[in-house]
């Protein structure tokens, strides 16, 4: 084989096994960030939310996650497959009827699921709160949601503040991280478990 | 050859009559190993978590109401997306997952005849030069030490 040809040949399987290793840094790097927002919120430093842009459950809309910045968010990922979703959605609602009007906004984002499974479960428990549909769970490793229901809250600059509830949420820790996201509590730390997946 | 064209025409007939059957007339174990549970990432066949054990009865549903596989694979992908289907679409990017496979297996089969066929002409060429040549060439071409000691340990040999 002449010189130049081995060189091509050469130059181009070093370009695969980079194209290859970068490809794998890459996926490496992203599954790490969501794990990064996670430990954040939980050392109480108050990472970024990672955004998001996903269709409405019910409708033809689409609703992004940093156009509610100035308002508190709180962030409930859920699936209607899911026990302990059934539990805490009642509770959802009631804390979304008594602060709706005080600057916070409930967001449900149904991951992983039937659309209309998600609809029937949105109607069977009335709630009128937005809520967005993610089939495929692109946004769960962003965050790094390991289970269902997990809750996160943002505050009105769109950071993760107080506690990331893994697990069905008490009327208690919505009432008391929604006053954190509005800025009249400390962050707490830690996490709370039991949910389903 | 007319004989060896029919006996690949019926052995692509065979190959393509179940394939044809299993797209118009899927059954839930052909989807089962096609589709990837969204929660665990393992195909369906192999998962009991309730989101597969829902997808399942949803193929039944599908099935039962006269659908394709194709036509059913692509309502699980509106639902879940792309992600969900255990073997990439043969379309747009995707096409490279298929088609590199192949292409790494024939430029390895070329480049290991290209060597083949190099050794062997080497080879070739090395067995001539040596058959070919006669014994006085051959002694041309040693170094006047070597052929001065070869006659020393020659004379020794035959005296």
């Amino acid at each position: 084989m002449p010189a130049r040809g081995k060189l091509v040949l050469q130059i181009a399987a070093v370009c695969v096994v980079g194209l290859l290793l970068a490809l794998l840094g890459w996926r490496v790097a992203s599954r790490q960030a969501g794990q990064n927002v996670a430990a954040g919120v939980e050392r109480g430093s108050a990472p970024a939310a990672p955004d998001f842009t996903l269709p409405e459950l019910d409708g033809d809309g689409e609703i992004t996650l940093s156009s509610y910045r100035g308002k508190a968010v709180v962030l409930n990922f859920w699936a209607s497959w899911c026990i302990p979703c059934r539990e805490e959605a009642p509770r959802l609602q009631a804390a979304w009827e008594k602060w709706r009007d005080e600057g916070v906004v409930f967001l449900g984002v149904d991951a992983q699921d039937f659309v209309g499974d998600a609809r029937r479960f949105v109607k069977r428990f009335g709630l009128t709160y937005p809520q967005v549909h993610d089939g495929s769970g692109s946004t769960l490793g962003r965050f790094g949601v390991t289970g269902f229901p997990e809750t996160w809250f943002v505050d009105r600059e769109g950071k993760l503040v107080g506690e990331r509830v893994q697990g069905p949420i008490s009327a208690e820790q919505l009432d008391r991280n929604i006053e954190i996201a509005l800025g009249g509590g400390e962050a707490a730390l830690g996490a709370a478990g039991g949910g389903d997946r | 050859m007319v004989r060896r064209a029919l006996l690949l025409c019926l052995a692509a007939l065979v190959l393509a009559a179940p394939a044809l059957a299993s797209e118009e007339r899927p059954t839930l174990a052909d989807l089962e190993d096609e589709i990837i549970c969204p929660t665990c990432h393992t195909v369906l066949a192999l998962s009991s978590s309730p989101i597969a054990d829902r997808m399942r009865q949803f193929i039944r549903a599908r099935i039962a109401a006269g659908d394709t596989k194709s036509e059913i694979k692509e309502k699980l992908v509106a639902q879940f997306g792309e992600e969900v289907l255990a073997a990439p679409p043969k379309k747009g990017f995707n096409l490279i997952a298929w088609v590199l496979p192949f292409a790494g297996i024939a430029l390895a089969g070329a480049v290991v005849g290209m060597l083949a066929w190099r050794w062997t002409k080497a080879g070739r060429r090395g067995a001539g030069t040596a058959g070919g040549d006669s014994g006085p060439s051959r002694l041309r071409e040693l170094d006047p030490e070597l052929e001065r000691r070869l006659d020393e340990e020659l004379a020794r040999f035959d005296g």
